[in-house]
């Protein structure tokens, strides 16, 4: 028989440790429908017929934030058979908390007390029956890394969820407390499930808007309410709260004992360095420093470079080459797979290994607990943006590769700023971008210093800009996320989680990008060496008889006001959404050179003839802020999970790429003593529209609670 | 009024009262500061804002804007 089993607990209590150990390899990651929340399913690796659902890690069932709405719509509507709650036995008391709450829906619960061998270690002590027996319900002592007591967790879940027994809530509030819910209680409707009728009274109690929202008829409480916080001179949120905790207090004084009270615990002694005001920021560039140079700079080039030149290069091309021709495979199709398909794919896929790293240092550092350390320490910079202090990371590990970059927005626990993290991460160069630089550089500028510098300015401002203008507009307004956040206790990461952690990532990004990136790749193969000649549709020899030129022709009246609007610029654009290094390739087959070095040292002369230096670092700003590859676009797409925010951040970085592509020409033009003109109208416009974007009064939002105007 | 803000590092006080309203106020309670709490203002950012309290046994940062909230004694 199918049983559902939930796992909830606060955030780094083990939780996915304990998630992993009991489903091993049986998971399954996707999202909650609609939402940027992760969603992990997976069978019991003893017991089959068992599913084990991992709710978002959460401190309490309000109504809050958009994790705590998404679990408790699910422990409400899809009622679980069973709830596993695992509580960090190091951190009882606010661990409790959330525990008080379950235990209020009648669903069986069984709590796992995590992190025992640390209790030991420690001396302390906690009397796990009396405490079972004062909250009416079973406790189990594990310790989740160690793989103790798992098994005995899983199998009185189990058992617990095929007996059907809800949990008696043990818990009582203060008797006007308890007057006032049994009044309201009286006034629910019968469509409520009995065992849900305590969960619903507390929460109307609480005047909760969600619940409020979700009951058909709203029973008129509000008087019997009003009394009680006369009464205890309070509101009823903080009556509830407070009852709550002094609950748990009187919980942990009966079951608890500590060692040693007040000396300092490792953590604490660690923090002492890593977030001491002189040493916190040096500490923290050398470990980005390290992180960087070695995912990327050392052994994630070294890799990249691996599979680009070797086995793309040696061993795959020529294996299919020498079948493809063995089978007589004809020559167009021939030059499909190995140049469209294996050339366009496989550019793609050289950066995997890179990803891999650097998603393994990722896991580590949140793991360990670093992370929460970083957004400590950045975030007043980036509160002024509009985004999160753990902003920083995603942004920095774009100036690698900007598929990593975005997939790290993961760990902002604040939808918006996620979203707005998402939207602005490929602004700043890649690593792909720093060729086009390169030749930029070096056809139009000869070589000087400031061009690559310049680029970075550009996309760090841009970032800049565009949280702060976007953070004024409605969709992304309203009250900041608490910025009230744990700082866990440091520990070594287990390195399974790890591996996990980083393969779960990178596999799923090849999975579901990788099908942009084929279709992308084919396409652009296609039109590049398919066209009409003479009235016929033949395979092209020169590219611009093919259909890509067309579409270039096409798109190329649309950059003339940036300056760049030939076919040859907009055609290299074009592929460079395939992947940003294309930009320079395509230049040169189109100035006739199948292969360029990497800075295209080959075309300078021809691209001094087509471009001026105006318009060519037009052409370069429009590149870097544009939409990024598509491999990019497809980890956007994933974070995202939501067509409407995935087209709004390619067309928002487009639009905003040719809004400052635009303004760099026209305003160029003016400076370079070329006059007035229209365009040069436009662009003043543009800028005086900029300033007042940036400095407009924040806007009050509409909808005062977290749900996001694009959900669904 | 004294509040959480105003509390020098080093200093342990007691929770009079949470001013303010909203989604904050009740992160602030959910995890662990209500009335008659005892909180210890730990450090402060090396960039001047979140501070870092210990309460309940648990290390906690907030905003000080928020801290400002939190009347003490």
């Amino acid at each position: 028989m199918h049983v559902k089993i939930a796992l909830a607990g606060n955030p780094n209590s083990g939780k996915t440790t304990l998630f992993n150990s009991l489903t091993g390899s049986n998971q399954y990651v996707g999202n909650w429908p609609g939402v940027t929340v992760e969603k992990k399913e997976g069978r019991l690796k003893n017991n089959k017929e068992a599913i084990l659902i991992d709710l978002p890690g959460i401190y309490s069932l309000s109504p809050y934030t958009l994790e705590e709405v998404v679990a408790r719509n699910y422990l409400l509507t899809e009622r679980p058979d069973a709830i596993i709650n695992i509580v960090d036995g190091t951190n009882l008391e606010r661990n409790l908390y959330l525990t008080t709450q379950l235990l209020e829906l009648g669903i069986p619960v069984v709590i796992a007390v995590n992190m025992m061998d640390v209790v030991n270690k420690r001396g302390d002590q906690i009397d796990l029956a009396k405490l079972g027996k004062e909250l009416g319900c079973e406790v189990v002592g594990i310790s989740a890394l160690r793989g103790k007591g798992i098994i005995e967790v899983a199998q009185r879940a189990v058992t617990l969820a095929q007996t059907g027994k809800g949990t008696p809530c043990a818990h009582r509030f203060d008797a006007k407390v308890e007057a006032a819910l049994a009044a309201i209680g009286a006034k629910l409707k019968p469509e409520i499930p009995q065992e849900q009728k305590r969960f619903y009274t507390i929460k109307l109690f609480e005047r909760d808007e969600k619940i409020v929202g979700q009951l058909k008829t709203i029973p008129n409480v509000e008087p019997i309410i009003a009394e009680v916080e006369t009464e205890l001179d309070d509101d009823s949120e903080s009556i509830i709260t407070s009852a709550r905790y002094t609950y748990i207090a009187s919980l942990i004084k009966d079951s608890q004992r500590k060692k040693n009270k007040e000396k300092l615990t490792t953590s604490d002694q660690i923090d002492q360095i890593v977030t001491n005001r002189w040493l916190a920021l040096p500490i923290f560039a050398v470990v980005m420093f390290l992180v960087y140079y070695v995912s990327v700079t050392t052994v994630g080039t070294f890799l990249t470079d691996w599979t680009n030149e070797v086995l793309f290069g040696e061993i795959i091309p020529p294996a299919v080459e020498n079948f493809l021709v063995s089978i007589n495979c004809a020559p167009w199709l021939q030059g499909l797979i190995l140049d469209g398909i294996i050339g366009g794919v496989g550019a793609v896929l050289g950066f995997v290994p890179q990803m891999f790293v650097l998603f393994f240092f990722l896991a580590f550092l949140e793991d360990s607990g670093y992370m929460a350390r970083i957004a400590f320490i950045m975030d007043r910079i980036f509160r002024k943006f509009g985004l999160s202090g753990k902003s920083f990371i995603p942004i920095l590990i774009g100036t690698g590769c900007g598929v990593p970059g975005i997939m790290a927005s993961r760990t902002i626990e604040n939808e918006r700023d996620r979203r707005m993290t998402i939207i602005t991460t490929t602004f700043i160069p890649c690593g792909a971008k720093l060729p086009i630089i390169a030749l930029i550089a070096g056809a139009l500028f000869g070589g000087t210093w400031w061009v690559a510098p310049s680029a970075y300015f550009l996309g760090i401002a841009a970032i800049i800009v565009s949280g702060i203008i976007l953070k004024k507009t409605k969709m992304f307004a309203g009250n900041p996320a608490p910025f009230v956040m744990e700082l866990p206790a440091y520990h070594w990461p287990a390195l399974t989680n790890v591996f996990r952690s980083m393969w779960e990532r990178g596999s799923s990004f090849i999975k579901k990008a990788g099908t942009i990136i084929l279709l992308s790749s084919i396409f652009v193969w296609l039109t590049s060496n398919f066209g009409v000649v003479e009235g016929k549709f033949s395979l092209v020899e020169d590219l611009s008889d093919g259909f890509l030129a067309v579409l270039g022709n096409v798109f190329a009246w649309l950059f003339k006001p940036l300056g760049w609007g030939t076919w040859q610029a907009a055609v290299a654009t074009l592929t460079g959404l395939v992947a940003k290094e294309n930009v320079v390739g395509t230049f040169g087959i189109i100035y006739g050179f199948a292969e360029v070095a990497e800075d295209g040292v080959e075309i300078w002369g021809t691209l001094a003839n087509s471009f001026t230096p105006l318009s060519a670092y037009s052409f370069l700003v429009f590149n870097l802020l544009c939409a990024p590859c598509f491999a990019a676009i497809g980890a956007i797409k994933r974070e995202m999970n939501n067509a409407k925010w995935t087209w709004f951040a390619l067309l928002y970085q487009t639009g905003f790429a040719y809004a400052v592509s635009f303004g760099v020409y026209q305003l160029g033009n003016l400076f370079a003593g070329h006059g007035f003109s229209t365009g040069t109208a436009i662009a003043t416009l543009l800028v005086v529209l900029l300033l007042y974007l940036l400095f407009k009064p924040y806007k009050k939002s509409t909808h005062s609670k977290t749900v996001t105007t694009f959900v669904g | 009024m004294k509040t959480l803000k105003t509390t020098k590092c080093g200093e342990t006080v007691t929770v009079v009262k949470l001013h303010g309203d909203g989604a904050v106020r009740r992160r602030i309670m959910d995890m662990g500061i209500t009335k008659d709490t005892e909180v210890y203002v730990r450090k402060v950012a090396p960039l001047g804002d979140p501070i870092e309290v210990n309460v309940r046994g648990y290390e906690l940062s907030l905003r000080k804007a928020d801290a400002e909230t939190i009347e003490v004694r």
